[in-house]
């Protein structure tokens, strides 16, 4: 058995873009993954929206075989009278009122240079609340001035609306429901907030930071799906020397004399390395693998009051045909959110712990771009909002695939009769089978109290873990999930610059 | 549980008594009561010179039920209270007793107290302060209990030369009790705990039982202690006794971090001169990492014994470098009986602790009019007042 200086737990895309990174610069890294298959969170998304570019071009994942079926997807907003709504940059086609159409090309104008401003962040560690803890003060002065260049109007209005619910600033700008219902569910993809939740603009902002292909806020759809962006960074890595083993899933990090010596795998095999990267959340992390004696007393309990509810479930079904949603565009992303008062409706019952009657969906049908030999079309369904931890779990599982299911009748009727399988994965089965606490995408929610130095917890948000030798490369840290590479990058940076 | 009418009338006795209260109500000849911890306690029961005394010349009965108290056990208890305190529990073997501290993450002093070996996997942990919450967080990862047990113990405080002998006269065996050990014996229809610790820096027991056997213990001592000088005490007099022993007491030498709020007010166990008590080999515990950066790069402040000149207690007063600069602050101060010196703890800038040109600034106040002394504050070696027969074992037959 080689020796290696590096191990990293999980294969997710922060995971490998940490491997890569380190091995480029010298490292001899081993990736351990507990799934049978790489890619970590590539496999439970179906959209690209927020690929590091410079994790994309550094890895060079194209060359490894990363390309696009659709580089800027557009959005179609179901209604059940068919008058569907079309999303495609900022234009909008379909029966709007024209007030409408000017206002949101004016608002994702503005949120998008919002997004843009504040998007250099996502490519640095978190700076730290303390005086000569060698911030990059240049860098920081860059993105204040750049905010400060949008002018005074804009300045004063990105302050406005920085921490307001996207519930209030679309009302204030929009009259349509669908419109409104749509953008709502955008911005409250992955959280556990409502649209009327506090802060639910932040997140939103955070997402059209994002791009594809250098087009900000566009969704992207890569060719063979987004198991095949994880491919294609498992074969970049590998192409760098990296080891990357599946079916090994770490039990613990080995502490001792007070430092990171390696790590345990399930089964009692013990790999040892002086540098421990964990791009699993740092819950988990801190709590199961690193576990209490080793930490502080203080940094356990902030560890275990880390806010990680999932609150979206993922539905698959495999369909006889191809179907009709009244005429909409099946390669568009279609989404059934009704209204913005729909979205918050579908939210309500969650923060009991139970299933809406209504839930959000945003719909992707791959086959429709990529048709499969057997003919038959696959839908891959992201449906807010879901309980993460319900009383009754097998309960709340079977109510939950009735509730999309009847959303999906009520839009493409007869769609019922041609489904051949449908598996739904509630947050508490993508915990299970993505060790995300909570089901939580991003490893921890991505609220603005667990956001920057706050994530995942204050005193650990430079991506140094609190044991020498291990650091955090997760989507729980700064800036976050997606499936960017982007924190796993950072943390790479950081472990060079701590040298 | 259903609410008695009673229960819902405390606020018209907001303090509790303890299970000695029908004695040291009786006893109590000054009416002079404090509240220690929500209970009503004796500051003075006739005379504070004569009580002092007879902590160093005959023997002395204090209450301490309101000390709070709690029983942590488990197979995880002695690795649990590695990483809760700053010293290494492993070495303390059952039947001992060990002086310690702990902190926070940030190596902020939470409270000092006595650690109690009762069993392999059991213990009690005594101190000034309620952590009930600090403690159940800081269990989440251990298989162990916290049971806080301040109201089902019954405890006292017998210090002094002759308190060895009153115990002999009381028919317990205590002859090869050495200090900081602890043994267990019959008591009328209960069991007694005597553990051979104080807070007087003089030869002393402390007395633990249940509350149903509290005022036979305090009859029993008082029969056998009557030709022994046997008195009790209230707080005034303990504290003088152990500013002699130069001890600390949180919330009056260092605030505690978890209810402090000025930043720069909290102190670590090594600027608060317990930096001998630290374990840095033992592996980690809670604040350990902020430890050691302070010991690396050195303290801000440091925690000294004082002597000053004059006779006027120097309670409060500001410490000065040069008679100029502001360096630190008398956090308690007395003038000792036994040592007829004026003595003084204190909290000083480490950059001072040397204590060249230290002057403390006390205001006496006489007949309504304050006199101001700059003082000469010199800093001595703690404890002030050490003597030979608080080791002594057996103990000495005074």
């Amino acid at each position: 058995m080689p020796s290696f200086d590096t191990i990293v737990i999980g294969a997710g895309p922060n995971g490998l873009a940490a491997a890569y990174r380190l091995a480029s610069k010298g490292a001899s890294v081993l990736v351990l993954e507990a799934a049978a298959q790489a890619g970590g969170g590539a496999g439970l998304a179906h959209l690209s929206y927020n690929l590091d570019p410079r994790v994309e071009k550094a890895m060079g994942l194209a060359a490894h075989g990363l390309d696009w079926v659709a580089r800027d997807l557009a959005t179609t907003v179901l209604s059940p009278d068919g008058r569907h709504l079309r999303l495609r940059g900022a234009g909008v086609e379909g029966d709007l009122p024209d007030a409408d159409r000017k206002a949101w090309a004016a608002l994702r104008g503005r949120l998008l240079r919002f997004a843009a401003v504040l998007g250099p962040l996502n490519q640095m560690a978190p700076p730290r609340i303390a005086k000569g803890v060698g911030n990059p003060l240049w860098q920081l002065a860059k993105i204040g001035l750049k905010a400060r260049m949008m002018g005074a109007k804009d300045f004063r209005e990105l302050g406005r609306i920085l921490l307001t619910n996207v519930f209030d600033l679309l009302d204030d700008e929009l009259s349509d429901p669908r419109l409104k219902g749509a953008l709502a569910f955008d911005a409250v993809m992955g959280g556990w907030a409502g649209p009327r939740s506090p802060n639910s603009v932040l997140p939103w902002l955070v997402r059209l930071s994002g791009q594809v292909a250098g087009v900000q806020g566009a969704l992207g759809l890569p060719k063979g799906g987004m198991a095949a962006l994880g491919a294609a960074m498992v074969r970049a890595v590998e192409a760098k020397g990296v080891t990357v083993r599946c079916n090994a899933r770490v039990a613990r990090i080995l502490v001792e004399g007070e430092r990171v010596t390696g790590v345990a795998l399930e089964g009692g095999e013990e790999v040892r390395a002086a540098r421990v990267v964990a791009s699993v959340a740092p819950k988990t992390t801190l709590l199961s693998l690193v576990g209490a004696r080793h930490l502080d007393a203080g940094l356990v309990t902030r560890a275990r009051h880390q806010k990680a509810r999932g609150g979206a479930a993922k539905l698959h079904l495999t369909l006889k045909g191809l179907p009709d949603f009244r005429g909409a565009d099946p390669k568009d992303r279609l989404v059934i959110a009704g209204s913005d008062h729909d979205v918050e409706r579908a939210f309500n019952p969650v923060k009991y712990g139970r299933v809406p009657d209504r839930p959000a969906l945003e719909i992707v049908i791959p086959t429709a771009h990529e048709p499969g030999a057997d003919g038959k079309h696959r839908l891959s369904i992201v449906a807010q909002f879901a309980p993460h931890a319900p009383a009754d779990r097998e309960g709340a599982r079977k109510a939950m695939l009735a509730a999309c299911l009847a959303q999906l009748e009520a839009q493409a009727p007869g769609i019922g009769a041609m489904i051949e399988s449908a598996e739904i994965w509630m947050p508490y089965d993508i915990e299970d089978r993505f060790g995300l606490p909570g089901g939580q995408w991003h490893a921890g929610e991505l609220s603005v109290e667990q956001m920057l130095f706050l994530r995942p917890l204050p005193g650990i948000a430079q991506y140094r873990g609190p044991v020498a030798g291990l650091w955090l490369a997760s989507a729980g840290c700064h800036p976050g999930g997606g499936v960017s590479g982007s924190a796993g990058w950072n943390a790479a940076l950081a472990m060079e610059g701590a040298k | 549980m259903t609410l008695q009418a009673s229960d819902l009338r405390h606020y018209e006795t907001p303090l509790l008594k303890t299970p000695f209260h029908a004695r040291t109500e009786a006893a109590c000849k000054t009416w002079s009561w404090g509240n220690w911890g929500g209970y009503a306690t004796v500051l003075t029961y006739e005379d504070l010179s004569m009580e002092h005394s007879a902590i160093r010349n005959s023997a002395t009965v204090y209450d301490l039920c309101p000390m709070i108290k709690y029983r942590i056990e488990g197979p995880d208890a002695t690795a649990f209270l590695d990483r809760l305190t700053i010293r290494n529990v492993a070495k303390l073997s059952v039947g001992g007793v060990q002086y310690t501290a702990w902190a926070n993450d940030a190596g902020h002093m939470l409270d000092d107290g006595t650690l109690f070996r009762l069993g392999p996997d059991r213990y009690r942990l005594c101190c000034q302060e309620r952590h009930l919450n600090w403690l159940l967080d800081s269990a989440f990862g251990f298989d162990v209990t916290i049971h806080e047990e301040t109201e089902e113990i019954a405890a006292l405080s017998l210090q002094g030369p002759t308190s060895g002998e009153i115990l002999r006269l009381a028919g317990f065996a205590i002859d090869g009790l050495k200090p900081f050990r602890m043994a267990e014996f019959p008591l009328a229809s209960g069991r007694l705990m005597i553990s051979r610790t104080g807070f007087t820096g003089d030869l002393g027991y402390e007395l633990w039982t249940t509350p149903d056997q509290a005022l036979a213990l305090w009859d029993l001592l008082f029969q056998a202690g009557k030709l022994h000088g046997i008195r009790p005490i209230g707080s005034e007099a303990l504290n003088m006794a152990r500013m002699e022993a130069g001890l600390i007491i949180t919330g009056y030498d260092f605030t505690p971090a978890d209810v402090c709020v000025r930043e720069d007010r909290l102190r670590s166990p090594l600027e608060m001169g317990l930096g001998w008590m630290v374990d840095w080999q033992k592996g980690h515990f809670t604040g350990k990492a902020a430890l050691v950066a302070q010991r690396d790069k050195g303290m801000k402040w440091s925690f000294v014994g004082l002597e000053i000149g004059g006779n006027i207690s120097a309670e409060g007063a500001i410490l000065y470098h040069a008679k100029k600069h502001e360096v630190g602050v008398i956090t308690g101060a007395i003038w000792s009986p036994v040592l007829k010196k004026n003595i003084a703890l204190a909290q000083v800038l480490t950059k001072y602790a040397g204590g060249a040109n230290l002057w403390a600034e006390i205001y006496a106040l006489r007949e309504l009019h304050y006199e101001k002394m700059m003082m000469r504050a010199q800093v001595v070696e703690r404890p002030f007042f050490v003597h030979d027969r608080r080791r002594a074992t057996p103990p000495g037959k005074y």
